[in-house]
């Protein structure tokens, strides 16, 4: 009689995996980026599919580094996920090795360096955003604008020369084109956020129900940005009902934000947007739902998530409105994640018979 | 019998649920034996019966090798409060004392007593209790001690244990546990439907034993035979609850909770909110105990899994899990795994010559399923979802991988039931039930080892001390002969410095070790 190996209790499984989480993550995405493509044209696709290449690339090397079993973790999902999220997170002008630059910093800095799988501290995928988005900004904050806006017809850009160009070329003769005007086919394409355009002409005194005059605004929040918000928002759903993540989190953050630009938006219309428009613009949703409730960075605890969920919707409408960046939703993030532990540990729920 | 459709009986279903936290829903497999009447176990060539059924201090043989008992009689007294005595199953010959493998996780061997039966299966002079109801409940209780009643649930408490404390402090509900949350397993079923009066008659023994002001008989809702089987006996004066069917209701503080709305307190027992539960076979040998004198000496077993025919046996306590498994059809196969138990909490074997024990209610046989590889955890918090007692299973886990033990405890370790649903849910595959049970015995150990330390630290210091003395004991001895033989002899001054300096050496040690001892004894204090 062979030896069998001696199993111990429980002998059954409900087959869940890691993998199996992380698909149905990429699964919710969906809906949302579909949306974001319809509205910001095909180069995110390539955004996509850049980055979970580059996201592979450097995730095997890693776990060659160190020397990690790659069957066990290089299709685990995990950084499928991160690199998803961050394609989705960055503009769809950004160049190749801008992407590079900033998934690789997410993964090395945001997730190895901790110890791979689990056990980092701040969600890679932000991390790698806010990387490029602090080193790179000219290049970070040009956006397409959204299809049905002006004369803006997304098919005529060669997105293509953009996000392969060189910067390596020593006259920069095509990103300087690209980016000063020279050729003019950018500029007529891309624009700041409705966030950044709402914070800018905020600054020179204008007034809210000006500024949302202008047609790059639809009824609720920027035109396009609503409706992508809106497919995160059904992901998120999905999410919730296939028992992903948990309500928590989600809620109390756009709980949260719901509650300052309420308070705000009612001390003065004219200088603080509705909380509609925050809900609906810039990363509201996919932050809420499928960046904050990333279960290795996000508060453990029932209490602690709704703190957690509440200190980034508190803080990314600080940022938007007070800081130097239009949308706040990855730097609350980051910040939020860093508390995680002091909250965790504050908020332990109280076991069964404990007194 | 034409099978009519369950409708819950008014009067008996009054009291409010409430529900307990976390548990999973999972396929019961119930269907494969809750039908089928159990049979009667053929007497087994032998029967091996281990001193230690069930949980505190193992009884002590008190037969000879050689010598014929009869079925019924005690071959192992009790040992103790916490320890109850052993009887023997069949009538035959004692041919072996000695250490065999017992049903444990970890295939210990330990003390058993092995018969060769007679086949004569002859009674051994036992007698009735007349009229239980006009007996002292402590003359009650000691009857279920001396028939050797441990909790035949699945954790083998001895009942008189529980039921004397239950006379000590007041009983305010008396619940017999019929959940039998584990899938696969139905000898409980089973053995209400087929034996619901000795289950109802049981139960209105121990209540009088405990003086219980409240008594509840609970089954799950997908018992339905079960209950109406229990119906029939049942008078006004026992409830008759039926809870949702779902992963752990059936252990004890689950259920406590799920009837009553209490909360055992953290490191308290039932008692002390006024509780004794008892499972439903333990009721049944309570009423065989009562009526006829006859000890626990066997038990109704599942027999379920891949085997040829699955169905529930009436087993003689000792008889090998291979007759068992053969009984029913069970073929060989290296893909199987035999499971002691539920899939859930049962143990797995190796060895089927281990005996069937008081406490032993399902061999489950299982394919084996190739264990997948451990994943870090990713928090992703399914585990704590899952948690009836609301621990943070990933943050125990995370302390008991680091062997920080001192953490794992104030994360309650020790409220953890072993209950497997966090490992049960866990996407990453970690075996958290596994990581707390080492973290327990870790503790455990230590605990017992510190203790063992202070007295070997003691049993130093003053061995120092004494080597000490005997040295200073020595140089005293060496300078006075110094003194008188200076008269004499002409020392040179560098042996006279020598020894001085050895004795100052010497008493500065000595006050450095009586320094270092008060520091520990104010430490300790």
């Amino acid at each position: 009689m062979t030896k069998v190996e001696l199993a111990t209790s429980p002998h059954k499984h409900n087959r869940s995996s890691v993998f199996s989480k992380m698909l149905k993550v990429c699964l919710a995405l969906i809906p949302g980026m579909i949306i974001y493509i319809w509205f910001f044209g095909p180069a995110i696709i390539f955004q996509v599919v850049l980055s979970i290449i580059f996201a592979l690339i450097i995730e095997f090397l890693l776990l060659k580094i160190r020397k990690q079993k790659l069957s066990l973790y290089l299709m685990d999902g995990s950084v499928i996920v991160t690199a998803l999220i961050f394609a989705l997170m960055i503009t769809p002008y950004t160049p190749w090795w801008i992407s590079l630059a900033g998934i690789s910093f997410g993964i090395i800095f945001g997730k190895h360096i901790y110890g791979g799988l689990g056990q980092n501290l701040f969600n890679p995928a932000a991390a790698g955003y806010i990387f490029v988005l602090l080193c790179f900004p000219v290049y970070m904050n040009n956006w397409p604008v959204a299809t049905g806006i002006n004369t803006g017809d997304n098919s005529s850009v060669d997105y293509l020369s953009i996000i392969f160009s060189n910067p390596l070329s020593s006259n920069t003769s095509t990103i300087t084109s690209l980016y000063s005007g020279e050729t003019g086919r950018l500029d007529a394409v891309s624009s700041a956020t409705p966030l950044a355009d709402m914070q800018n002409r905020i600054a020179s005194m204008d007034m809210v129900s000006e500024i949302r005059t202008n047609p790059i605004y639809s009824t609720l929040a920027g035109k396009g940005w609503e409706w992508v918000n809106f497919g995160y928002l059904l992901g998120g759903v999905i999410l919730l009902i296939l028992g992903i993540i948990s309500w928590q989190i989600p809620t109390a953050l756009l709980g949260g934000m719901i509650g300052i630009s309420l308070v705000f938006n009612m001390y003065d219309s004219e200088i603080y947007a509705s909380s509609l428009f925050h809900l609906f613009s810039g990363g509201s949703m996919l932050g809420a739902f499928f960046v904050a409730t990333d279960p290795v960075t996000a508060s453990i605890t029932p209490k602690g998530k709704l703190i957690y969920g509440c200190l980034i919707g508190i803080l990314a409408y600080i940022i938007r409105i007070w800081g130097a960046y239009p949308d706040g939703v990855a730097f609350a993030i980051l910040i939020a994640n860093s508390f995680v532990p002091l909250i965790d540990k504050y908020t332990r729920p109280r076991v069964v018979g404990e007194n | 019998m034409v099978k009519t459709k369950f409708r819950p009986q008014t009067g008996f279903m009054n009291r409010e649920l409430h529900e307990f936290p976390g548990g999973v829903k999972f396929k019961t497999y119930k269907e494969m034996t809750d039908t089928i009447p159990a049979i009667q176990h053929p007497l087994p060539n032998k029967i091996i019966l281990p001193v230690r059924q069930h949980i505190g201090i193992p009884s002590v043989p008190i037969v000879k090798i050689g010598e014929q008992v009869l079925k019924g009689q005690m071959i192992a007294d009790a040992d103790g409060y916490v320890s109850i005595p052993l009887h023997a199953s069949t009538s035959g010959k004692v041919i072996d004392i000695d250490d065999y493998a017992v049903p444990h996780a970890g295939e210990h061997e330990a003390t058993c007593i092995v018969i060769e039966p007679d086949g004569e299966d002859k009674w051994f002079d036992i007698h009735p209790t007349d009229d239980y109801l006009s007996i002292d409940p402590k003359k009650l209780q000691e009857i279920i001690r001396s028939c050797g009643i441990a909790g035949l649930g699945g954790a083998g408490f001895p009942a008189h244990v529980k039921l004397h404390e239950g006379v000590v402090n007041t009983v305010e509900t008396l619940i017999i546990n019929g959940v039998e949350c584990e899938p696969f397993i139905t000898c409980d079923d089973r053995l209400i439907q087929e034996k619901a009066h000795y289950v109802v008659s049981g139960t209105r023994m121990i209540r009088h034993a405990v003086q219980a002001k409240n008594c509840v008989i609970a089954v799950e809702d997908d018992m339905p035979e079960a209950y109406e089987a229990l119906a029939k006996w049942i008078d006004d004066d026992i409830e008759l609850v039926m809870v949702p069917t779902r992963y752990p209701a059936g252990g004890e503080k689950q259920l406590i909770q799920t009837l009553t709305g209490k909360e055992v307190p953290s490191g308290g027992s039932a008692i002390h909110i006024g509780i004794v539960m008892q499972n439903v076979a333990t009721a049944a040998s309570v009423y065989r105990a009562v009526t006829r004198g006859e000890p626990v000496i066997s038990r109704y077993v599942t027999i379920t899994g891949d085997v040829g025919t699955p169905r529930n046996l009436q087993v003689l306590l000792g008889t090998p899990i291979r007759d068992c498994l053969e009984a029913c059809g069970y073929q060989h196969n290296d893909n199987h795994r035999i499971i002691l138990g539920g899939p859930m909490m049962g143990i797995h074997i190796r060895n089927t010559d281990i005996p069937i024990i008081k406490t032993t209610n399902c061999i489950l046989v299982n394919q084996i399923r190739p264990i997948p590889e451990e994943m870090p955890c990713i928090r992703c918090g399914d585990c704590f979802t899952a948690c009836p007692i609301k621990l943070l299973p990933q943050e125990l886990y995370w302390h008991a991988k680091t062997e920080n033990f001192a953490e794992t405890q104030n994360y309650h370790i020790f409220d953890c039931i072993e209950c497997g649903c966090c490992s049960y849910v866990c996407p990453s595959n970690i075996p958290l039930v596994q990581y707390f049970r080492y973290a327990k015995t870790q503790i455990a150990a230590e605990e017992r080892r510190l203790d063992g330390a202070d007295h070997a630290k003691k049993r130093f210091l003053m061995r120092q001390e004494r080597i000490l003395a005997e040295e200073e004991d020595k140089i005293s001895k060496l300078e006075k002969s110094q003194i008188i033989s200076s008269a004499t002899i002409t020392e040179t001054e560098d042996k006279k410095s020598y020894i001085k300096e050895a004795v100052t050496r010497t008493r500065k040690k000595r006050s450095e070790i009586k320094q270092r001892q008060s520091d520990q004894d104010k430490n300790n204090d």
